[in-house]
């Protein structure tokens, strides 16, 4: 199982993915994630030609006809979005069908001739990272190397052009300078990496460890270092289930391992996580089930002047809600003290009777608001105010009073009912 | 005294549709300056063009009678506050160093001093407890004090600020501006963009009335007329924006950049 094919493929796919996580973290952060696509197809009539000049793919060729046709590409996307009114995605996509088409034409030459068969050229459409040599893994490491240092040597400046790169300019940094650097580490990024993925995959490779590492921190050195081992996760994980299952591709296994981490990530982050999101939702739920008991309640006290019961089928028809969930919220408010359970039902306690004395007031004030200020006609206005009286806090509540001046009546002459003291 | 900041008969368009239009104005040192006008009228374009952010179809700008290159570490910039991605991974800290990068640090690593420096700016605009916050969870007004202090970190001697009392608070707005008043103190020049018309008047000593042309500048007592406000804030420029258009549809080119040197000086 051990075998030495099997050392060299996990060694230069972990080199190779990590090593372009981190060149695509910037890239992801910049919202720019179709760039490194465009770059992957750019290259290929760079790195065809460069295998009919160099007569194979000697890693060395290929690597300055990829660097070639990938700054070619970055400049003339930057050329058109200057020199014409077109959209940037526009000018991505423009450059990107343009060269890959080139680079298609080019290898059907390729093939058609008869050189391209020995080799696989087609290695670059889809990767094939079985095929891995000796001499490419020095190269790989490398690359590797070279672009981890220029992460961290260019650091400041990549921080500083992502975040706020009029800033960068302002203070007279050489942002040409940068932009290339980061341009030239992308291309290098992608020249190893579509030789283990392929063009089509690569987009992948630079983006999908970022995605996953942004839902797990907020520190940008610490996202570089997550991206690198989500990257480097996927490698091993993706060599060792190809290696498994036979006749299985490299590439295509570490983009879908990368995937994995991708969409657990979104699911399970802490905040901003799916789970987490829903968690939210049903506590939101929770929250705005117990204030609408409890104005039901009030309400019904308000109209009969006197405290009353309701029992939980009554409290059914009323708010035409359903019974899911309504015995353990009712449980609940009874814990809490805020209803207390009678023969004939349930009532409010002092406490019950403040909380849904506030719901009500500030459903009455935000329709009384809505009116006075947003302009709305007094028969819009109910839907809104059942939503914000569950989220109107009490700083906000003062706002709107003093904004309105204290005001005694809503908008249809209800009482707003406030807190006597 | 000497002149701060100096524009020259400046024209600067987007997509060749020209948004400023012949400004020509020079700007004393030591005061607070607010360069005002309605939304839309060139102020942040004028800001940009004198921080070499854009290229001006002609004219020049000048600070402290050097070109920009020449004085860029006196220099600070506050960009619009809505012109960056706050959910960037950062927390406060990290963007107020950004106020000690320079073009001859790039490549070194941050230094105590550099720490030392932006801790007494956060200090400053009262945000040294949030320093290991992070930048996504700070509300407008906060975010705007981070921006503030990322400039005095810069410790430069004048100040260029894009709206700095946007969505920011009372007490924070009034924070703000204390801060301004000792930085006028100490003899540095602020140069506020603001589009409030009523708080423009108590806020600035001197004041730059901007519609896409220049109304005024000068003294506020000189310049805060009803007659010169009617200009700025009363109407659109129908004649300048049509012209404009016109200009952007057909790609006329307007005058060169170069045309300082072309220009007889009289
Ligand atoms: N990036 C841009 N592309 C095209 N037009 C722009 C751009 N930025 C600003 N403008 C236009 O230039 C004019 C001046 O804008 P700006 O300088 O931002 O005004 P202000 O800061 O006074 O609100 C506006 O009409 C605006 O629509
Ligand atoms: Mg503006």
């Amino acid at each position: 199982m051990f075998d030495l094919v099997l050392i060299k493929v996990l060694f230069g796919t972990l080199l190779l993915a990590s090593s372009s996580a981190v060149v695509g973290v910037f890239s992801f952060l910049k919202g720019e994630s179709l760039v490194g696509d465009a770059i992957a197809h750019a290259l290929l009539p760079g790195v065809v030609l460069a295998f009919i000049l160099g007569e194979g793919r000697h890693p060395g060729y290929l690597i300055i006809g990829a660097l070639t046709a990938g700054l070619i590409a970055h400049y003339g996307i930057a050329f058109i979005e200057q020199r014409t009114k077109l959209k940037s995605d526009t000018a991505v996509s423009l450059v990107l069908s343009t060269f890959f088409g080139f680079g298609i034409l080019l290898m059907s030459y390729v093939q058609r001739t008869g050189q391209g068969q020995q080799a696989g050229l087609e290695r670059f459409l889809l990767g094939k990272a079985a095929a891995i040599t000796m001499m490419d893994l020095y190269v790989f490491m490398g690359l590797a190397l070279l672009l981890l240092l220029g992460v961290a040597l260019f650091y400041k400046g990549f921080q500083l052009m992502t975040f706020n790169e009029d800033f960068a300019a302002a203070i007279g940094l050489p942002t040409g300078l940068i932009r290339f650097a980061f341009t030239v580490l992308t291309v290098l990024a992608v020249t190893v990496g579509i030789q283990t993925v392929g063009v089509v995959l690569m987009a992948a490779l630079l983006i999908t460890p970022s995605a996953a590492a942004r839902s797990w921190t907020s520190s940008l050195p610490r996202m570089l270092l997550l991206a690198a081992l989500f990257a480097s996760a996927a490698a091993l994980g993706g060599t060792f289930i190809s290696a498994t299952l036979p006749k299985m591709p490299t590439g295509p296994w570490i983009v879908l391992v990368l995937g994995f981490f991708g969409f657990s990530s979104l699911i399970l982050a802490p905040e901003k996580g799916w789970l987490a999101r829903r968690k939210r939702a049903t506590s939101n739920r929770n929250k705005t089930q117990r204030e609408n008991l409890l104005k039901l309640l009030y309400g019904a006290e308000e109209r009969a002047g006197e405290p009353v019961a309701m029992t939980a089928d009554a409290m059914v028809d009323a708010r035409e809600a359903h019974y899911e969930g309504l015995t353990m919220t009712l449980r609940n408010l009874k814990k809490e003290f805020l209803v207390v359970e009678r023969p004939d039902g349930f009532a409010l306690t002092d406490m019950g009777r403040s909380e849904g004395r506030r719901v009500v007031r500030l459903h009455r004030l935000w329709e009384l608001y809505l009116t006075e200020r947003l302009g709305m006609a007094a028969d819009h206005i109910h839907p809104q105010a059942e939503t914000m009286e569950h989220v109107i806090t009490p700083e906000i509540e003062a706002l709107i009073v003093k904004e309105l001046g204290n005001p005694e009546v809503d908008p249809h002459q209800s009482p707003i009912p406030y807190e006597e003291d | 005294m000497g002149k701060s900041i100096e524009v020259h008969n400046l024209t600067v368009s987007y997509h060749s549709k020209p948004v400023l239009w012949d400004v020509d104005f020079e700007l004393p040192k030591g005061k607070i300056i607010g360069v005002v006008g309605p939304n839309g009228s060139g102020k942040t374009t004028m800001l940009k063009t004198v921080m070499g952010l854009m290229k001006p179809d002609s004219g020049y700008t000048e600070i402290f009678g050097q070109p920009l290159d020449k004085v860029r570490e006196r220099v600070s910039y506050v960009p619009q506050r809505e012109s960056v991605d706050w959910d960037f991974p950062a927390d406060v800290m990290d963007v107020v160093l950004m106020g000690r990068y320079r073009k001859n640090n790039l490549f070194k690593r941050i230094t105590k001093e550099d720490r030392r420096i932006a801790t007494e700016a956060l200090e400053k605009v009262n945000l040294l407890e949030f320093a290991d916050r992070q930048i996504s969870q700070l509300s407008g007004g906060q975010q705007q004090r981070v921006f503030i202090a990322r400039s005095l970190a810069q410790q430069a001697d004048i100040y260029l600020m894009d709206e700095p009392f946007v969505g920011v608070d009372a007490a924070t707005e009034d924070a703000i501006l204390k801060l301004l008043r000792d930085m006028k103190n100490e003899g540095k020049t602020v140069v506020i963009v603001h589009h409030d018309l009523q708080t423009a008047n108590e806020y600035f000593d001197w004041i730059v009335l901007l519609n896409t042309r220049l109304v005024a500048a000068g003294p506020k007592e000189q310049v805060f007329t009803k007659e010169l406000l009617q200009e700025a804030y009363g109407g659109r420029l129908t004649v300048l924006s049509k012209l404009g258009d016109l200009i952007s549809d057909t790609e006329f080119p307007l005058r060169e950049p170069d045309f300082k040197e072309d220009q007889p000086q009289d």
